[in-house]
């Protein structure tokens, strides 16, 4: 069991599989929110789903679209379980509020780095805790 | 965070459930971003107009007042949209009535739009429909605190006009709307608009292309920081800075970049940086040149183009001059459509500019772009554009192949059918 220690953006206890993104992600031509699917072409996700999953990625680039399209996986039914990020921007501040899931950032050793795709991950957001259990 | 007494009793509900609302979303947001307290805003830009699937389904089932709630104040409250407190303006959205017959568009989208501008037109939303709202009146002053969206907005407003804004989204500039709040963080700070990569430009960057191309290496580079550009370069009109903000916005993440001499927060490189002390600079060369070119370009095998796209950012009035004087003449092949903001497509009609480019078998259109709007000439494979940000985002959303080049080149290939486009 590994241990991460971040804080709090959006309050919430979340438990699942992570999908980690090494490169960061665009909203507006980067996800399809009726999919929850990853569809910029050149992405290490491309066509991968991250509805259900906890999404470890290094932070939000593109356009101001990111929380709108990502409020739009919410509506949908399609978004993450949880975001961890490494770098908070506006973008994917209000990105996490509006999809109303358990993110976490600001922590003490970088997510994309220490969890793996597969992973078993918990995340406590109001307690600033990450737990990860690898997978086999 | 720290409220002031007045955004205490928004909070609480002195001005209405809506305010209220707004309140608690500005709280959320702000806490999620570690900010200590709002400031005063009076110049917000956001979108309530665009349709969406989800917005449509809002509206059929609850009406207007519930979509602004859902999808522009994040609430699931029930309470009637007040008047927007501080001016605010509709940035672009989807394609409008004067686009029917040569966009291929959901007719039930450009109606709802249509409501939609009834309806948020009649609470004081300024419907400018477009990217560029500083080309058509709104332009905020230097040290502004204004709450945008539209990443090329936002970073044009930041580094060529000195006003600060992040880069909101939907729901906070919403919310900023009603209250004349946004979390005081990031770029309304001074410290946090220093820059922090320095650029040494070897090549001469004197073309619009060229700004782009110098853009999307920008962005490529550093990401979310903000780059400051020295070197060998001519100046810079407002379309060259318009097109390398969009590109490095595309690329990367950037809000604020300075150009020592041309933009207001640099008057040397000095005072760019907040310091004598400068960072090693990373230079931009013939190479680095011809690699954003190969970036820009990798997304195309086919040179049959069927589409070419101009005016992203929305072209200014210049543009649709230039674009006019190209196509003059000239008989098209492939599709052709210059997206410009409506108030200038007025100016385009009146001064004859229109006319020039329909006759050539053009479209000036207003309101949209292919990618906001996920719409295209049907059958379109490969389309060819001048746009760094729009070669960088159009093949993803409509899985099209991409050709990035001049006006000139675009224009040839609109006449031949051919992209024959070279650095």
């Amino acid at each position: 069991m590994i241990l991460l220690h971040g804080r709090k953006v959006v309050p919430g206890i979340a438990e699942g599989e992570a999908l980690v993104s090494h490169e960061t992600i665009s909203g507006w031509g980067g996800i399809d929110p009726a999919k929850g699917v990853i569809i910029e072409r050149r992405h290490e996700l491309f066509g991968v789903c991250f509805t259900g999953k906890i999404l470890v990625f290094p932070g939000a680039k593109g356009s101001s679209g990111w929380s709108g399209f990502f409020q739009s996986t919410r509506l949908a039914g399609t978004a993450p379980l949880a975001m961890l990020f490494t770098n908070i921007t506006t973008k994917v501040a209000l990105g996490a509020v509006v999809t109303r899931v358990p993110s976490m950032t600001g922590f003490d050793r970088d997510p994309v780095e220490v969890i793996s795709c597969g992973d078993w991950v918990r995340v406590d957001a109001g307690a600033g805790i990450v737990e990860i259990k690898p997978a086999e | 965070m720290k409220l002031t007494d007045d955004e205490k009793a928004m909070r609480d509900g002195a001005e209405g459930p809506a305010v209220a609302a707004a309140m608690d979303l500005l709280v959320r947001y702000g806490e999620a971003l570690d900010c200590e307290r709002l400031c005063d805003t009076r110049n917000v830009a956001g979108t309530m107009t665009q349709p969406s699937p989800a917005k449509a389904k809002l509206v059929a089932e609850y009406g207007w007042d519930k979509a602004y709630a859902v999808i522009n104040l994040d609430s699931d409250e029930e309470f009637e949209v007040p008047g927007m407190k501080v001016p605010t303006c509709q940035l672009q959205h989807g394609f409008s009535d004067d686009s029917v017959g040569i966009a291929p568009y959901p007719k039930q989208y450009v109606e709802l739009q249509s409501d939609a501008e009834s309806f948020y037109g009649r609470k004081g939303v300024n419907i400018l429909a477009t990217c560029t709202p500083y080309q058509v009146g709104n332009l905020p002053v230097r040290g502004e605190h204004i709450a945008w969206m539209e990443s090329s907005a936002v970073v044009y407003a930041n580094s060529v006009l000195g006003a600060r804004t992040n880069c909101e989204g939907g729901a906070s500039t919403g919310a900023a709307s009603v209250t004349g709040k946004i979390p005081c963080w990031g770029n309304h700070h001074e410290e946090n608009r220093r820059g922090t990569h320095l650029i040494d430009v070897r090549v001469p960057v004197k073309s619009f292309l060229d700004w782009g191309m110098l853009g999307y290496f920008a962005g490529d580079l550093v990401q979310e920081e903000r780059p400051v550009i020295v070197g060998d370069f001519g100046q810079p009109e407002l379309v060259d800075l318009k097109h390398f903000g969009a590109a490095a916005a595309s690329s990367g993440g950037v809000e604020m970049y300075h150009i020592p001499g041309v933009t207001p927060e640099a008057p040397t490189v000095e005072a760019a940086f907040g310091s004598a002390k400068l960072p090693e600079s990373v230079h931009y060369g013939q190479a680095e040149r011809r690699r954003m070119y190969e970036l820009l370009n990798s997304q195309g095998d086919n040179t049959a183009v069927d589409f070419v796209l101009l005016g992203c950012p929305h072209a200014s009035i210049d543009q649709i001059w230039r674009a006019a004087r190209a196509l003059d003449g000239r008989k098209l092949k492939a599709q052709l459509w210059l997206m410009v903001p409506r108030a200038l497509k007025v100016v385009a009609d009146r001064s004859g500019y229109t006319e020039i480019i329909e006759k050539a078998g053009g479209r000036v259109l207003s309101d949209s772009c292919p990618a906001m709007s996920r719409s295209a000439p049907p059958g379109t494979k490969v389309f060819a554009t001048d746009s760094a940000k729009q070669a960088h985002y159009l093949p993803a959303i409509l899985g099209i192949e991409a050709w990035f080049g001049t006006l000139e080149d675009c224009v040839n290939a609109a006449v031949t059918g051919r992209w024959t486009g070279e650095l």
